[in-house]
């Protein structure tokens, strides 16, 4: 007997091992491709005194700094040979628990090539692009963490963008009946814990199939707002229901005077500080105290949790609320933060794209908002497609995050890395 | 459902067994609830009710019923046709008059075929365990294939043009439902989320296919060419009544899938991986090939939703065409059971809901966004039965009702 199942242990611990290889050498090839890429499509195409002007100063910004004006295919030569080099290591050695931080630096090398490629002879605005970049991440970035915060608890959670569009709604018409920002804001965020409730009580105290669970909130979500839009909010007479107002723009001292960085980062209205402060704040909470712990154990081994007394209907009915808090607090960016009004279906699938982030950063905040990042670069791009040097259609760099995030699932993530009793209600016996 | 396998039982009776052992009477109560609910809502919403309120309570609840009333009754002669209509335009006998006033019935159709075709896909997914959130983006590419097969393809006779411009839509969409099977079935990355993914990346492909490759040069705005008149899915009426061939073949589809799904060996197959991986597995199925299969058929049959639509009812392609027929898919094909003929049957429930609320939203000035409201409530009834069960106080039921089974992100 105990043969059996010493030898079954050693299978298994092989196939991981072999899965772990297989892992290793897809990514170092992942590296190996962006570096042939950057040479076959980017350096062979160029000419080789051409220079690319980043300028480094978003319009309007008080901080200046001088324009970065570099030779390209000496630049994106150099880049390539690193990228290979990163490759080879990893194929070879593989850089074990650092592989995802090194894929990130592959990544950002990888689209700083492209944009210095389709920028060759011309200039681009490098630092409005980053710039929009972070303020584009803020609602992916919140509802990858509200996704994070349900699934560490063991419920999946495809009702982000319901509970977002939700509470854009709802903090328009406070915001804009209080007329006190503050007030709509908090209202935003309780209707999205409310919604969290509700996906909680369905998935939770009715054992619904959690995905089917999200699909009812997203599909009364978008019912609803529309709904109570159309028949008020969007007519004239009710236009004072309408205009909430916006946060404004915070200019934090000294910081903000940096140059390059501090237009980028310290410039912003309050949600991009929030959303730097809510991933710290997650980090630490998730992965530094026994609350996040408890949590963590309930979303892996529900059972084992209840053995050493967490109360894991209670753990998990905390995670859907505080995660339908923390997507209201993204869906108020929409209304509050960016466009100062609530219109029909506001979100456009953001809280989908939000669940891409959080599966892309390996349910961990830190790296949601590197794919925050990633995508509202894209996003960003995908509008000022028509100022760059090459005649790239702005729907296809629109493409370029979905079939990125595709390619990431597929070939890097696959099985395993989410929480193991995700999805599966817990019955206590 | 296993012993329905082997007894050779008609189609009707299975369903009906399949039915009444899933509880009929809790589809009636959580479908009549969601129309209940949906009437205080905008009873709700109706200032004419507050003011009645303001004079007496049983004044405003007079109102409020009234109100609500009023709105379903206008559903009703916007989905079906007003009776006193009908029988005034057969008195007078004017053959345009008649069709005028029989054309919301008819209209109600054509707004169900598409629903048929995404409630298939959705369902058929669903009987193999897989969550096809993706039939939007399938749809979309469907139409694109089934609209080019249908201008560029020039000389062919009708019989031969409108069935290869129908596999041409049945292909776009399959092979958007192909990639997310294999990378389920060889990866593992989860379907939800790539279909999602296909969704955004159909919709800018599209977007691009309509203003370069596919532009009707003539037009400003990005349009696809007409089709030619012999890709057209005939109509059985004069205008305005465009009620079409794409229906019969829609539930000719219901029919083929469900031969598929409970009369062939590999049928039973693809309903085993759905509903017990592990058993599945034992009895040596395979897996990763059910799974494959299934996700392209399910997106073959949601390409046929978007073929048909530019084939039998707009003739051409326009961006954003598709006014979300593949998320109601989802809803309804749980409405369904999953089952073909109860698609079928949701179907005509959602086209008709659908077609009366664009009436009732001029009529009294409802937005027709209620529908969408109804469907989710009442999706919420038919998944968790308990809450139905709770309110009327039914007993429980003898085994556990499932719906379906799907994985988590883990495949």
């Amino acid at each position: 007997m105990s043969t059996q199942t010493e030898t079954k242990t050693i299978q298994i611990s092989k196939g991981i091992l072999k899965l772990e290889r297989r892992k290793r050498i897809i990514m170092g090839a992942v590296f190996l491709v962006a570096a042939l890429f950057i040479w076959l499509m980017f350096v062979s195409d160029l000419d080789p005194g051409v220079e690319t002007r980043f300028v480094m100063t978003p319009g309007g910004a008080s901080a200046e700094a001088p324009d970065w004006v570099f030779p390209t295919s000496v630049y994106l030569n150099i880049i390539a040979g690193i990228s290979a080099m990163l490759g080879a290591y990893q194929i070879i050695r593989g850089f074990g628990k650092r592989t995802y931080s090194i894929l990130a630096l592959v990544a950002i090398m990888f689209i700083f090539s492209f944009l210095a490629w389709a920028t060759a002879g011309g200039s681009t605005n490098l630092a409005g692009l980053l710039r929009i970049m972070v303020v584009r991440a803020v609602p992916l970035t919140l509802g990858a963490m509200s996704g994070i915060l349900c699934e560490r608890a063991g419920i999946i959670n495809i009702a982000i963008e319901g509970m977002m569009l939700t509470a854009a709604f709802v903090s328009t018409v406070f915001a804009s009946l209080s007329g006190s920002l503050i007030v709509g804001l908090l209202a935003g965020v309780i209707s999205g814990g409310i919604m969290g409730l509700i996906h909680g009580f369905l998935c939770i105290k009715y054992k619904i199939n959690q995905i089917i669970s999200g699909t009812v909130i997203n599909i009364f979500a978008t019912g609803i707002t529309s709904y109570l839009s159309s028949k008020y909010i969007q007519k004239v007479d009710y236009q004072y229901l309408n205009e909430p107002g916006m946060f404004p723009q915070i200019n934090v001292p000294i910081l903000s005077k940096i140059p390059f960085i501090g237009p980028i980062l310290f410039s912003h209205n309050m949600f991009v500080f929030a959303m730097f402060i809510f991933v710290a704040l997650l980090t630490f909470l998730l992965f530094k105290t026994r609350w996040g712990l408890r949590l963590r154990s309930v979303g892996e081994h529900p059972k084992a949790a209840d053995t050493l007394g967490i109360n894991v209907f209670k753990t998990q009915y905390m995670a859907v609320i505080l995660g339908g808090m923390m997507a209201g607090f993204g869906g108020t960016y929409f209304s509050l933060g960016s466009s100062g009004r609530f219109d029909e279906v506001m979100t456009a699938g953001r809280g989908f794209i939000g669940l891409a982030a959080m599966i892309f950063g390996n349910w961990h905040p830190v790296g949601a908002m590197g794919a925050g990042f990633l995508f509202g670069f894209f996003d960003s791009l995908s509008v000022r497609a028509s100022l760059l040097q090459v005649n790239l259609p702005s729907e296809f760099l629109g493409m370029a995050p979905y079939l990125a995030t595709i390619i990431i699932l597929a070939g890097v993530i696959g099985r395993g890395h989410a929480p193991a009793a995700e999805g599966e209600p817990y019955e206590k016996e | 459902m296993d012993k329905s396998e082997n007894t050779q039982k008609k189609p009707l009776s299975v369903f009906w067994d399949e039915f009444s052992r899933s509880n009929i009477l809790v589809i009636i109560l959580a479908v009549f609830t969601g129309i209940v609910l949906g009437g205080v809502l905008v009873a709700f919403t109706t200032n004419e009710v507050y003011d009645a309120f303001r004079v007496s309570f049983w004044n405003g609840l007079g109102t409020a019923i009234r109100t609500a009333w009023n709105t379903y009754v206008s559903l009703f002669t916007g989905s079906v046709g007003d009776p006193q209509r009908i029988s005034r335009a057969f008195e007078s006998g004017d053959p345009l008059a008649i069709r005028r006033a029989i054309n919301p019935f008819f209209e109600s159709l054509v707004q169900s075929t598409p629903y048929i075709f995404g409630g298939l896909a959705v369902a058929l997914g669903f009987r193999a365990g897989l969550f096809n959130i993706g039939v939007e983006g399938q749809i979309f590419i469907g139409a694109a294939t089934g609209v080019w097969a249908g201008y560029a393809l020039t000389g062919l006779p009708a019989f031969i043009h409108i069935p290869v411009a129908m596999l041409f839509g049945a292909l776009g969409g399959a092979i958007w439902g192909f990639v997310p099977g294999l990378l389920k079935a060889k990866t593992g990355a989860h379907e939800v989320i790539v279909t999602i993914m296909m969704n955004y990346i159909a919709f800018r492909l599209v977007d691009w296919l309509l203003k370069f490759p596919m532009k009707d040069p003539t037009e400003f705005t990005p349009k696809t060419p007409w089709i030619l008149s012999t890709a057209q899915l005939p109509r059985f009426f004069d205008t305005p009544i465009r009620f079409h061939l794409g229906f019969f073949i829609a539930v000719l589809m219901a029919v083929l899938v469900y031969l598929l799904l409970f009369k062939t060996t590999w049928g039973f197959e693809l309903r085993t991986v759905g509903s017990n991986p592990n058993a599945a597995r034992y009895a040596g199925i395979k897996i990763t090939m059910a799974t494959v299969v299934a996700m392209t058929l399910s997106g073959a049959l949601a390409g046929m939703a978007g073929a048909n639509e530019v084939l039998g009812v707009n003739y051409r392609l326009l961006p954003a065409f598709s006014s979300g027929y593949g998320f109601d898919s989802i809803a309804l094909a749980l409405l369904g059971k999953t089952h073909p003929l109860g698609v079928i049957l949701s179907s005509l429930l959602f086209g008709f809901l659908r077609n009366g609320a664009r009436s009732m939203q001029l009529a009294v000035g409802v937005p027709i966004d209620i529908v969408s409201i109804l469907q989710a409530v009442i999706l919420a009834f038919i998944a968790a039965p308990a809450i139905i069960r709770t309110i009327y106080r039914l007993r429980e039921p003898k085994h556990k009702e499932d719906l379906v089974t799907l994985g988590s992100w883990k495949g």
